[in-house]
């Protein structure tokens, strides 16, 4: 179960001090890049709200914004497909590729991608594929996941992209100086980008009533991979469309200030279809894919909607203090952090993933800086709720995780503090006999771990307010 | 010790100590009710009380948070500010009580409950503008604030504003010290790996501070912190704000 492995997983990384410096590092110097970003608090507290309004509003039509992209991109020459699994977003893929004899592909970085598990299914079918984005291609060479929803190659420092380079790129020497590793990179994905029969891109944003995709990076490789290549398959989770073309700027003025700490990126591509008669270049075919893969059923429930809102920023996740412990390959699924704590639950179940929501202290640091305002701590304690809930809810695998002894021992609780003297009793006997607590027990094992052994009062504060005579009501 | 007279005080207070506090920490709540008292006003310690709901709410048992919580409103009924000695607690009080009981019958009462919920240091800087004349022997300290206290009830520099009266205290700023301790409620015992290292980063930027005290307006990060600090023989030892106000402006009784 997801909840084991998280565990499990989390005290792997916990033991590997070069990851922890690693991510420690990492973080500290995003959080305090961000901070810089944001630093006019009325600036953002305004921005924020107009960008949490722009995607609440776009979530509440979302059916009908949907339609309406799909119209639209279909008048601008693009092929719109609906994938309601993540088997059928592979499907769709290997039909365009195959009606293409399209064998070698190279792709921008794209978490949808990475959801449907896109590589390992072309792979399996002999098609090649390529991650143009550099962190992308670093963890491809290592055959790892992401670690990060912005940057995936986070957890490597310099020293292991230079083995790792060294050991897996043709003739590399070994160096440690940034740009030749990046040299290198570029050297092997000029000559994929030359040759690639496709390319495929994720979307940050696509905007219903003008048909645009937006797409922001900072390398040039998502420029590369929807323009030279004849074909262009984007893939986007169903919950990315805005309505008009100026509600974009708010959100990608938050998404990149809250992702990289930049006003904006290197490069933003807006993509409204394939070349035109007389333009020099464009691929010739655009196709997107539109994934539901739960996304449906998420949107159904209006609170836990707001899940939906996500622009994908990462900031969450940065301002994580168990991310920064653990990173993000402790983590089951493809969003790691907070958001993937909301989110995963729901797309794989909680039967998989039920105990994720509680892989939290519910600090709420990344409540304060989730820029579109997502309740995550609060959309947590619901999901820990769906888990244990005695009857099928709204979540998938909702009330898998019912234990009758918990029940029971809440149940018991409700009662001994709802009841003022079984309350009383209770502390009584606490205070007067809890130290005869076996130091073994579930709980207090735990605790005792790295902390010494909690010492009850020799009185409660009810007694000490009756001594001194503090009026009662 | 001193405050200047403002027309908004209330003259009856309401106290609700927290179950961290009354099991482990009854001094501080005592201190708390002290520090109100000495302020001239009544405080009125409701002896029904028991616990905020946190604990089940947090693990996912609404019901029977809903059930404590009630049982908790109706003893504070009175139109007085209700004063909490943690950040957590009265963040669970006037942020979740109203979403507890949103569409039901209880819904006002519970939303009025909350609008009067205070965290103590917020309290007693904000509306009371209390003033302290230190009375203690120099040392130095280091304040860890609590998530909740910042995130869901907004206190932001009250409680150091406090220490730092203190003529004789030095306040050391803690490196990250907006960086959650580990504690969690659950989450200690669920996660205890994860807990484990981030309340062990914790005390060992304490530590760094080279403070003899980590002062703090939540029990429940003064146990885990503490519970750490202990366990690794430390020589900083962990005090509840309002205990080591009074303790510095009255002595130690
Ligand atoms: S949940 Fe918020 S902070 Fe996290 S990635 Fe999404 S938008 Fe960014």
């Amino acid at each position: 179960m997801a909840a084991a492995e998280f565990r499990d997983a989390a005290t792997r990384a916990l033991a590997d001090p070069q990851l922890r410096a690693n991510f420690r590092r990492a973080m500290d110097g995003l959080m305090t890049k961000r901070a810089a970003m944001f630093a006019d608090r009325d600036e953002w507290t305004a921005l924020r709200s107009l960008g949490a309004a722009v995607r609440a509003r776009s979530l509440l039509q979302l059916p009908e914004l949907l339609e309406r992209l799909e119209a639209k991109l279909t008048e601008n020459g693009v092929h719109v497909h609906w994938a309601e699994t993540v088997d059928q977003g592979n499907a769709i893929f290997k039909q365009i590729l195959s009606r293409h004899d399209a064998t070698r592909l190279v792709k921008g970085k794209s978490m949808v991608s990475e959801e449907i598990g896109l590589n390992h299914a072309l792979e399996a079918d002999g098609i090649e594929v390529i991650e143009a984005d550099l962190g992308e291609y670093i963890i491809q060479l290592d055959h790892e996941k992401p670690s990060h929803i912005i940057m995936p190659a986070i957890h490597k420092n310099k020293q292991q992209i230079a083995r790792l380079f060294s050991q897996k790129i043709k003739d590399a020497a070994y160096t440690e100086d940034v740009d030749r590793l990046t040299g290198l990179a570029r050297q092997v994905l000029r000559r994929k980008f030359a040759e690639a029969d496709a390319g495929v891109s994720g979307v940050n944003v696509a905007v219903a009533e003008t048909g645009t995709l937006v797409l922001v990076e900072n390398e040039g490789n998502g420029r590369m991979c929807t323009t030279i290549p004849k074909l262009h398959i984007a893939v986007m989770g169903l919950e990315k469309v805005v309505e008009r073309l100026e509600e974009v700027p708010p959100v990608l003025s938050l998404l990149t200030r809250s992702a990289t700490a930049q006003p904006i990126t290197t490069y933003v591509n807006m993509i409204t279809g394939p070349r035109r008669p007389g333009e020099k270049d464009g691929p010739e075919e655009v196709h997107l894919v539109i994934l539901d893969n739960g996304r449906s059923r998420v949107f159904a429930d209006p609170q836990l909607r707001n899940t939906l809102r996500c622009i994908r920023c990462g900031a969450c996740m940065n301002h994580c203090p168990v991310y920064t412990r653990v990173g993000g390959h402790a983590y089951p699924g493809v969003y790691p952090g907070p958001i993937g704590k909301i989110l995963t639950p729901q797309i794989l179940g909680m039967d998989v993933a039920g105990d994720l929501p509680h892989a939290s202290s519910l600090c709420n640091a990344c409540v304060e800086v989730c820029p579109v305002e997502i309740p995550i701590a609060s959309l947590l304690v619901r999901l820990r709720g769906e888990a244990i809930r005695p009857e099928p809810g709204a979540v998938k695998g909702a009330g898998s995780h019912a234990d009758p002894t918990e029940a029971w021992t809440w149940r018991g609780w409700a009662l001994a503090y709802r009841v003022p003297a079984l309350y009383r009793l209770t502390t009584f006997l606490l205070t007067r006999f809890g130290w005869a607590l076996p130091g073994r027990m579930p709980l207090l094992k735990e605790w005792t771990s790295v902390r010494s052994r909690p010492r009850f009062a020799s009185q409660t504060l009810h007694e000490l307010a009756r001594r001194e005579k503090v009026s009662n009501q | 010790m001193d405050h200047s007279p403002n027309p908004s005080h209330p003259e009856k207070v309401y106290f609700f100590g927290t179950c961290v506090v009354d099991l482990f920490f009854p001094a501080a709540g005592l201190a708390g009710i002290k520090l109100l008292q000495a302020a001239g006003l009544e405080v009125i310690f409701p002896q029904g009380q028991s616990c905020c709901g946190q604990p089940a709410y947090n693990s996912g048992f609404l019901d029977e948070a809903r059930a404590v919580a009630w049982s908790q409103i109706k003893l504070f009924s009175k139109d007085y500010p209700v004063i909490l000695p943690s950040g957590s607690c009265a963040g669970m009080m006037k942020k979740h009580y109203p979403s507890l009981f949103r569409g039901r019958p209880e819904q006002a009462e519970a939303e009025d409950f909350a609008a009067r919920v205070y965290e103590l240091t917020q309290f007693l800087v904000d509306v009371l503008d209390m003033k302290f004349d230190d009375l203690g022997e120099p040392t130095k300290v280091t304040w860890h604030p609590s998530c909740h206290s910042m995130r869901e009830m907004g206190v932001g520099d009250q409680p150091k504003s406090l220490l730092r009266q203190l003529s004789k205290v030095e306040l050391v700023e803690l490196p990250r010290e907006r960086e959650c301790c580990g504690f969690g409620g659950t989450f200690s015992v669920r996660q205890p790996e994860v807990s484990a290292a981030m309340v062990t980063d914790k005390i060992d930027a304490i530590a760094e501070t080279g403070a003899e005290m980590v002062v703090s307006g939540d029990c429940g990060c003064l146990l885990n912190i503490g519970g750490a600090l202990e366990k690794a023989e430390s020589r900083a030892h962990p005090k509840h704000i309002a205990e080591f106000l009074w303790e510095r402006t009255h002595g130690r009784r």
